[in-house]
C-alpha cells in the first residue's frame, strides 16, 4: 500500500487526473502549471513511465479550474513531489486497472500481458486490444486507493531521460502565450492603478483622456479602480498612461528612499516567533555577524496579462498565474460569485519566478468583463505598471550568532532574521488580489502572517542550518507594517539566510585557519550533503585554492532547499577590482530520482545566473511617487556579458525519490559569491548587492 | 493621420493603411497577426520585439510605421517554420535554450543578424551581440551555445 499523496487526498477520484481520449491518446491532467520550469514535459514522463506510452500518447491539461484537480499554487519546487507523486500513483492504478479488464476480455492471466505503447501482449505478442478499446469498461470516476505499487526505478524507461521540452517548439517559432490569444471580438484593456490600497480617487478629466487616447476608448470605472478599453491598443494604452499623469488622488502612497532599506525595515515594530530546537545558552563564546539585502522585483519579461469573458452567467479567466483553483476563489470572493460561476484556465506567460502581477491583471481582466458582458477582453499591464504594483520580495537583515566550543567549533546557532512576509499570495494569510482593495467594500486588513516553517517557511526559510550544530534556534521579527506588498520571489527568505549562514561560516573557519570546505566536513554527517559538498569542490579543483586576498577569490556555499527538497552545493569563482566579476560557477545537486535530468540541470542553470543577478546588481529603490524602478534602466538585470562559465552536474541518487529542484541553487549561489568576494579581497562584504559602491566602502574600511 | 505604405514583411509586400505613428510592433501583432514579436516594456530596453529592419536587428516597440516605407522587415516567423526550422531555431531546439522563451523571438532575431555579419564568432562575441536582449530565466549559456552550434551547422551546409 503507498500513502495518498496531497495532491491525491484533495482530488481522489482517478479521472481527475486521467481520461482516455478518442484520438488514441491519454488525457493527464495537474494543477500545477508550466511557468518554462519543463513540469508539464516531466509530469508527461511520469505518466507514460507508468502507463507504458509513449510521450507523444500523453497530452497534458494544466490549471483548468473545471475539469483539473485543485493543487494550490504552483510554488515552492512542490510540482513532482505533489503532483508527479499523485500522477505516478493514479498512472499505476488504471493501468493495473486496466491489465485486469483487458485479462478477462483476453482469457488470460494478468501477469501474462504486458503493455507497449498503449496495447495489450500477450506474451509478448500483439493481443489486438489496447486501452482504448476496454477504456469504456473502465470506472474511472473511482477513488484512488494507493494500492497498486509504481515501477521500480530499475524498470524505467522513460523517466531518468532528457526528453526535449514540450512547449518549446512553438516558443521558437512565434506562438505558446497567453499574450498572443485571440477571440472574436476581442478588446484591448489597461487601468489606471490606484496609488496604494488607500487611496480614493477624487477627479479623472475623461475629456483629456479621451483626447490624449486618439481613439475610441470605453472608460469602465468601479470606484477606485478604471480601466480603458477598446479596439486600438495603442490608444487604450495611452488613456492608460494619460490617465496615471491626470488623475487627482486623495491619501496616495508616498514613499522614501530611506523606506526600501533593510535598516529601515529592521527598525520597525515586529511580530516576533520563534522556532527550533531551543533557545541558546549564552554562556558560550560567541560570534555574531549581519548581512543584509534589498527588496527585489521578480522581473517577468512580459508584463502581467489575462482574458476574461462574461457570457450567459459564467465568468471565465485565462490567466498565467501560479494556481487556477486558488484563482478562481479569489476572484469569486471579489466579484460576489458562486464558484460554480467562474472558470479559470491557465494559458502560458513570461517567467514570473514567484507571486507577480498574473493574478491581479485576472481579476482586473475579470472585473472589466463583467462591466461588459459577451465580449472577451485582453487586459495587459503597463511595464511600469508590472515594476510599480507586483510584489515584491522583502528586504531583509539577517543577523547569524554561533556559540563556539574551545575548538572553534559551533555548538549552538541562532538565526534572527528581520523581514516583512513572503507570503502574500491572494487567499494566503488573509491577503487579497490587488484591485480588491478598489471596491467599495475593501478586504478587512491582513493579520501578521508569514508561511509556517512546516510548510517551508517564508522569511525563515533555510534559516536552520543543515550542519551539525548543538541547538538551533531561528528568531523572526516579522515586520508587518511595511508600505509595500510583499510576498513570494524563489527561494523566499532561503536566500539570505544562506547567503548569511554560510558567510558566518567561512569567517569561523578563517578564526582557527581551516580550510571551508574541510571546515565544513567535520560538522556535516548528513551523507547526501557530504556528497554534493565534496563533489563541487572537486569539480572545482578547490584543493589548489590559492590563499586570496589579491582580487581573486573563490568560495563556497551549501544548502539543502527548505531543509527538505534538493540539496546543492556551489563554488564560485570571482574577480574582484572596483567591481565584482564572476568568471566561473560549479555546482552539484542531489535531486533524489531526476525524473529529467537536462530539464533539472536547465533549471539550476537559471537559478545560478538569477542568483548572481540578485548577489551583484538588482535593488529596489523608492521615491514619493512609490516604487521608482520602473524600468530595465533603473532596475537593471544581468546581460550576457555578465555570464560566467557554468558547469552542473548531478550526483546519481535515483534511490531517492524526486525532490524540488528549481529554487535549490540560489541561496547557496549568493553564498559562494560572497564567500569568493571576502577570499579575494580579505574582507567580507555583508550586504547585497555588492555593487562597486560597497567593494569601494569595503577596500576603505 | 493614416498613410498607405507599402511594406514587405517576411517575403510578402503588406499595403498599409494605418496611422503613420503606429508603432510597427502593434502593426505586426494587431493589424497583421504575427505574434511571434514580443511586447516586454515598449522602451527599447529588452529586445523582446525586436526583428530585422533590412537585415539589421531593431526594436520594433516603438519605431513608427511611417518611417519604414519600402522598408523590408523579417520577424522570427520568417525565420522559419515548426516544419522547417531555420538553424537557429533547431539548434536552440536541439541545446534546449530556453526555459519560459518569452524573450527567445528577439533573441533569435538579434542572432540571426549577428551570425549574418559573423559566420565564425566566438562565445564572447555572441555574448556581445546579444548583450541588448534580456533573459530573466537564466537560459543565456544555453542560447550561447546554441548560437555557435547554428553557426557550426550553417558554415558545414555552406560547406556542402
Amino acid at each position: 500500500m503507498t500513502a495518498l499523496t496531497f495532491s491525491l487526498k484533495d482530488n481522489p477520484r482517478l479521472d481527475r487526473w486521467l481520461r482516455f481520449q478518442d484520438d488514441q491518446t491519454v488525457r493527464i491532467s495537474t494543477g500545477k502549471v508550466e511557468l518554462g520550469q519543463g513540469v508539464l514535459t516531466a509530469l508527461a514522463q511520469i505518466a507514460a513511465e507508468e502507463l507504458d506510452l509513449r510521450i507523444d500518447q500523453v497530452r497534458m491539461m494544466s490549471g483548468n479550474s473545471v475539469e483539473g484537480p485543485g493543487e494550490g499554487y504552483t510554488a515552492s519546487s512542490w510540482s513532482i513531489e505533489h503532483s508527479g507523486a499523485a500522477i505516478r500513483l493514479v498512472a499505476a492504478e488504471v493501468r493495473a486497472l486496466a491489465l485486469a479488464r483487458a485479462a478477462l476480455r483476453l482469457n488470460a492471466a494478468p501477469d501474462e500481458l504486458t503493455v507497449a505503447d498503449g496495447a495489450f501482449l500477450k506474451n509478448g505478442a500483439p493481443s489486438g486490444i489496447d486501452y482504448w478499446n476496454i477504456a469504456g469498461e473502465l470506472d474511472l470516476s473511482a477513488e484512488a486507493t494507493g494500492t497498486v505499487a509504481p515501477k521500480p526505478q530499475s524498470a524505467h524507461r522513460l523517466v531518468g531521460r532528457s526528453v526535449p521540452r514540450l512547449d518549446l517548439p512553438a516558443k521558437l517559432t512565434g506562438s505558446g502565450f497567453i499574450q498572443d490569444m485571440m477571440l472574436p471580438g476581442l478588446l484591448h484593456a489597461r487601468t489606471l492603478r490606484q496609488p496604494g490600497p488607500h487611496a480614493a480617487l477624487l477627479q479623472l478629466d475623461e475629456k483629456i483622456i479621451r483626447r490624449r487616447a486618439g481613439g475610441d476608448v470605453r472608460i469602465v470605472r468601479l470606484n477606485n479602480f478604471v480601466a480603458f478599453v477598446g479596439t486600438d491598443e495603442i490608444a487604450v494604452r495611452a488613456a492608460a498612461v494619460a490617465a496615471t499623469e491626470c488623475a487627482l488622488w486623495d491619501n496616495a502612497l508616498s514613499l522614501s528612499p530611506e523606506q526600501a532599506t533593510p535598516d529601515w525595515v529592521a527598525s520597525q515594530p515586529s511580530d516576533d516567533r520563534l522556532m527550533g530546537d531551543a533557545p541558546p545558552q549564552l554562556s558560550t563564546d560567541r560570534i555574531c555577524a549581519r548581512f543584509t539585502r534589498p527588496f527585489l522585483s521578480h522581473g517577468s519579461i512580459a508584463p502581467s496579462c489575462a482574458i476574461a469573458l462574461y457570457r450567459d452567467g459564467v465568468l471565465t479567466v485565462w490567466s498565467h498565474a501560479q494556481g487556477m483553483h486558488p484563482l478562481r476563489e479569489n476572484i469569486a470572493r471579489t466579484a460576489g460569485f458562486s464558484l460554480d460561476a467562474v472558470a479559470c484556465h491557465h494559458v502560458q506567460g513570461a517567467g514570473c519566478y514567484g507571486h507577480n502581477g498574473a493574478d491581479d491583471a485576472a481579476l482586473d481582466a475579470a472585473l472589466v468583463a463583467l462591466a461588459l458582458p459577451d465580449q472577451p477582453i485582453r487586459l495587459m499591464w503597463r511595464r511600469e505598471e508590472e515594476f510599480g504594483y507586483e510584489p515584491l520580495s522583502s528586504a531583509m537583515s539577517v543577523t547569524v550568532h554561533a556559540g563556539l566550543d574551545g575548538a572553534g567549533r559551533p555548538v549552538d546557532w541562532t538565526t534572527e532574521i528581520w523581514s516583512a512576509t513572503h507570503g502574500q499570495r491572494p487567499g494566503v494569510g488573509g491577503a487579497s488580489l490587488l484591485a480588491a482593495h478598489a471596491m467599495k467594500t475593501p478586504p478587512p486588513d491582513r493579520k501578521p502572517f508569514d508561511i509556517p516553517l512546516e510548510r517551508g517557511g517564508g522569511a525563515a526559510r533555510n534559516g536552520i542550518p543543515l550542519y551539525d550544530i548543538g541547538p538551533k534556534w531561528i528568531e523572526l521579527h516579522l515586520i508587518h507594517d511595511v508600505p509595500v506588498r510583499t510576498s513570494s520571489l524563489r527561494g523566499l527568505g532561503a536566500t539570505l539566510n544562506v547567503f548569511a549562514i554560510e558567510g558566518l561560516l567561512d569567517d569561523l573557519a578563517g578564526r582557527i585557519g581551516e580550510d571551508p570546505v574541510a571546515y565544513r566536513l567535520a560538522i556535516l554527517s548528513d551523507p547526501r550533503a557530504r556528497r554534493v559538498l565534496e563533489k563541487a569542490a572537486a569539480m572545482a579543483n578547490w584543493s589548489s585554492r590559492e590563499a586570496g586576498g589579491d582580487g581573486s577569490g573563490l568560495g563556497i556555499g551549501l544548502a539543502r532547499y527548505k531543509n527538505s527538497s534538493a540539496y546543492a552545493a556551489v563554488v564560485a569563482a570571482v574577480e574582484v577590482d572596483e567591481a565584482v566579476r564572476v568568471t566561473d560557477v560549479w555546482c552539484a545537486v542531489d535531486a533524489g530520482l531526476a525524473i529529467n535530468p537536462d530539464g533539472i540541470l536547465n533549471q539550476i542553470e537559471g537559478n545560478i545566473v538569477q542568483a548572481i543577478s540578485w548577489t551583484l546588481i538588482e535593488e529596489v529603490r523608492f521615491g514619493p511617487q512609490g516604487i521608482a524602478t520602473l524600468d530595465w534602466e533603473s532596475y537593471p538585470v544581468i546581460r550576457f556579458s555578465q555570464i560566467p562559465e557554468i558547469r552542473v552536474e548531478l550526483v546519481e541518487a535515483s534511490e531517492y525519490p524526486p525532490l524540488g529542484v528549481g529554487e535549490c541553487a540560489g541561496g547557496p549561489t549568493a553564498a559562494a559569491i560572497g564567500n569568493a568576494v571576502a577570499h579575494a579581497l580579505g574582507t567580507r562584504i555583508h550586504h547585497m548587492p555588492m555593487t562597486r559602491d560597497r567593494i569601494m566602502t569595503g577596500l576603505m574600511a | 493621420m493614416n498613410e498607405c505604405l507599402t511594406l514587405n514583411i517576411n517575403g510578402q509586400v503588406h499595403e498599409l493603411d494605418v496611422p503613420s505613428t503606429a508603432p510597427l510592433l502593434d502593426v505586426l501583432r494587431n493589424h497583421l497577426g504575427l505574434k511571434g514579436s514580443r511586447y516586454g516594456c515598449g522602451l527599447e530596453q529588452c529586445g523582446a520585439c525586436m526583428v530585422l529592419i533590412d537585415g539589421v536587428a531593431a526594436y520594433s516597440c516603438s519605431r513608427e510605421i511611417g518611417t519604414l516605407s519600402g522598408r523590408t522587415i523579417t520577424t522570427v516567423e520568417g525565420l522559419g517554420s515548426a516544419d522547417a526550422l531555420h538553424p537557429l531555431q533547431q539548434a536552440f531546439l536541439d541545446e534546449q535554450a530556453g526555459q519560459c522563451g518569452y524573450c527567445l523571438s528577439g533573441i533569435l532575431i538579434a542572432a540571426k543578424a549577428f551570425l549574418d555579419r559573423n559566420a565564425d564568432p566566438t562565445r564572447t562575441e555572441i555574448a556581445a551581440a546579444l548583450d541588448a536582449n534580456l533573459c530573466r530565466c537564466g537560459s543565456h549559456p544555453r542560447i550561447v551555445r546554441a548560437v555557435l552550434k547554428a553557426a557550426a551547422d550553417m558554415r558545414d551546409k555552406e560547406a556542402r
